[in-house]
């Protein structure tokens, strides 16, 4: 049960982190300029923006999810159940940040969950 | 992607780094955690003596440290290379993490679970190859 939580919250927060981060750069906007007094400058732009923390804090809880999940199960089958972060990524762009999601990236998604299921099923 | 042999060399390299640091880091991160205990018996009032055991693990620190790498490694290739050719090659990585936890873990990695990442690395292989702009241009 304990093991069906973290994985929830790695795969939840971390997606969510991810979608937050992702606003956030939409906003702050595209890098054009790469030396380092710019970069520096899209950073400090960066971290005004809330969807920012908000992605960090997500980010966070999903990495110590993840040293929770890693202290129960084997790396070999903690890693490969978490690319099911690419299923949740692909509903949460198309919900929250209202990407279209082509059909061949539905089905990279379908194949993933087939792969998942059946690393789930190999578990001990 | 502009093409030199060069700018090829560099993205080859850098995506060893990527296939390699990030599964690297998990089996360290992994190492730790096992080191600290599992998480089953953690009770409320133990947090801040697990806490102090993660942070106070080298192997975790190690596992940070080679997560940091891929993260670097990733961002400065996706300067140069597209999003679509650098995502399916990084697919590989569910694969080496298992044969990393395998030969370093002493991890036992049953046919099922190897045929589960294949189809994964598949899958994730599908999904770098879409296009990675959703959206229209404003």
């Amino acid at each position: 049960m304990l093991e069906f939580f973290f994985l929830f919250m790695i795969i939840a927060a971390g997606t969510g982190g991810e979608l937050c981060l992702s606003r956030a750069m939409k906003v702050v906007g595209e890098v054009h300029d790469f030396r380092p007094a710019a970069l520096a400058r899209f950073v400090l732009r960066a971290m005004r923006v809330g969807w920012m923390w908000i992605g960090i804090a997500m980010m966070t809880l999903a990495f110590f999810s993840l040293l929770a999940m890693l202290s129960i199960e084997n790396v070999s089958f903690v890693v490969p159940v978490t690319a099911l972060s690419y299923a949740a990524g692909a509903f949460g762009a198309m919900l929250f940040l209202h990407e279209r999601i082509s059909r061949q990236r539905w089905l990279g998604v379908l194949i993933v969950c087939v792969g998942v299921t059946l690393v789930w099923l190999s578990r001990r | 992607m502009k093409d030199s042999p060069g700018l090829h060399l560099k993205t080859y390299v850098l995506i060893l780094f990527i296939v390699l640091f990030a599964p690297l880091g998990n089996v360290l991160l992994s190492k730790g955690m096992k080191g600290v205990g599992s998480a089953k018996n953690w009770a409320l009032s133990d947090i801040f003596h697990v806490l102090f055991s993660i942070i106070t693990s080298s192997y975790i620190w190690l596992g940070i440290a080679c997560l940091l790498t891929f993260f670097v490694a990733y961002m400065l290739v996706l300067t140069w290379a597209d999003y679509s050719y650098v995502q399916p090659a990084s697919s590989f990585s569910y694969a080496v993490v298992a044969v990393l936890g395998y030969f370093l873990l002493g991890e036992a990695v049953p046919p099922l679970r190897w045929a589960g990442i294949f189809v994964i690395c598949v899958g994730v292989f599908i999904v770098g190859h879409t296009h990675p702009r959703t959206t229209e241009k404003a």
